[in-house]
């Protein structure tokens, strides 16, 4: 993703310059994704070259008003109708810390899940009192953006809880020497 | 001020003896302060309630000390502990307890009225913390015309009406939704910004979130968290 859609969406409304898609995305995205002048301008060049924008003339003052073509509009309605593909994120380190050190003799995986948990705590209450400052009628969007990290932070408690209470429950397995398939990864497991 | 409006020092608790001894307390200490909320966490049987109910004085140690606003609790007497305990401390519990007979400035005034105060002049009282909050056209309501939401709202009016400065609250928010959970902590968070001491209990990330310090605990003890911190000027 995606300033590349996210530029597309913007030009669904209407043509726009460079540097008003510059503004309008951060503004849309609660100011969370600061992007620059030039790599609007490549994402410009490179949706003109694969078709899916326009460049109209430049103006007196030399600026260029982009608009979508057809197949433009048809990508931007492709992509609200397409759900994000959340299984391709990358590797967490988070998670194949606590998968090594519930399986590793000598670490208190509790210790480790406890570090995790008051940190990730501290991260909520700063968005708690973040959220509280917002207001909702004039920055729906920033509000939309502080609550996703409020909810990814307490999804994240929430795992390291069950970590816990199924390590403290099944007890911490201490592998003997593994002879691992190089196929046997997560991905392949799916 | 320099009183830390709760202190538990190396606090245990056990109950049973021989071979059925539980173990519910191993030597916490924590201190809430004026103008702090404070959230304890914890898995089940980790001695959230054992904590609450000591500082409360609705129970005592096997152990260690407990002092509210400074008076430890073990050289009082029975009717001095009831007392303190009417005039400090205010409790807060998942289902609300508003007496359903009695309106909502009438359940705030009542704890004024136990401790002696005139009918009118609690009643008054009463209106002006439910104005305080917002709340000032719920006042001649009785509990079963307030929403859940609401009647937590009064109970922690309620819990923290005249001289009291100590609030604990366990699970307060658990029988509400999310949004309307938010908004009896924000009542919470606004009466510890404004000078109260707060003690939450709770098994909710996003609520434990409002505090300003989450002490965790397992198994008895506190594993993490600033249970206990240096004096300071309340804000």
């Amino acid at each position: 993703m995606s300033v590349r859609l996210g530029l597309l969406a913007l030009l669904a409304e209407g043509p726009r310059y460079g540097a008003e898609l510059k503004a309008g995305f951060e503004q849309r995205t609660g100011g969370t994704w600061p992007v620059n002048v030039g790599q609007v301008y490549t994402t410009l060049d490179r949706l003109e070259r694969d078709g899916l924008v326009t460049a109209g003339e430049s103006d007196a003052e030399g600026r260029i008003r982009y608009a979508l073509t057809v197949a433009g509009h048809d990508a931007v309605t492709q992509w609200w109708r397409t759900p994000v593909d959340r299984q391709a994120t990358p590797r967490d380190e988070l998670v194949i810390k606590l998968a090594i050190a519930i399986t590793s003799p000598g670490v208190d995986s509790a210790a480790v899940a406890q570090a995790q948990r008051s940190a990730t705590m501290h991260r909520l209450q700063q968005a708690t009192r973040l959220k509280q400052s917002i207001d909702p009628a004039s920055d729906l969007a920033w509000l939309m953006v502080v609550e996703h990290q409020l909810f990814a932070a307490e999804a994240e408690i929430r795992w390291l809880d069950q970590v816990e209470a199924s390590v403290a429950r099944f007890g911490a397995t201490v592998p003997a020497t593994l002879e691992v398939d190089a196929e046997d990864t997560v991905e392949a497991r799916r | 001020m320099n009183t830390p409006a709760l202190r538990l020092t190396d606090v245990v608790r056990t109950h049973g003896g021989g071979d059925t001894l539980v173990h519910a307390l191993r030597g916490v200490s924590m201190e809430v302060w004026p103008g702090e909320l404070v959230a304890v966490m914890g898995p089940s049987g980790s001695g959230k309630s054992t904590l609450l109910n000591l500082a409360g004085a609705l129970d005592r140690p096997t152990g260690g000390e407990v002092a509210i606003d400074g008076v430890t609790l073990s050289g009082l007497k029975p009717e001095q502990l009831a007392q303190l305990r009417r005039r400090r401390v205010g409790v807060v519990f998942q289902s609300y307890n508003l007496i359903p007979a009695l309106t909502a400035a009438e359940n705030i005034a009542l704890p004024l009225e136990l401790d002696g105060q005139a009918a009118l002049a609690a009643r008054q009282e009463a209106r002006a913390v439910l104005k305080d909050l917002g709340l000032g056209g719920l006042a001649d309501r009785f509990p079963d015309q307030l929403s859940g939401g609401q009647q937590q709202r009064v109970a922690i009016a309620r819990a923290l009406v005249g001289e009291r400065r100590l609030v604990l609250a366990d699970e307060p928010t658990g029988a509400l939704d999310s949004i309307t959970g938010e908004e009896v902590l924000a009542v919470l968070r606004a009466r510890c910004d404004g000078g109260a001491a707060g003690l939450l209990v709770t098994h909710e990330p996003r609520h434990a979130a409002w505090a300003d310090r989450v002490v965790y605990l397992r198994d008895g003890v506190v594993v993490d968290g600033t249970a206990v911190r240096d004096a300071r000027v309340p804000a």
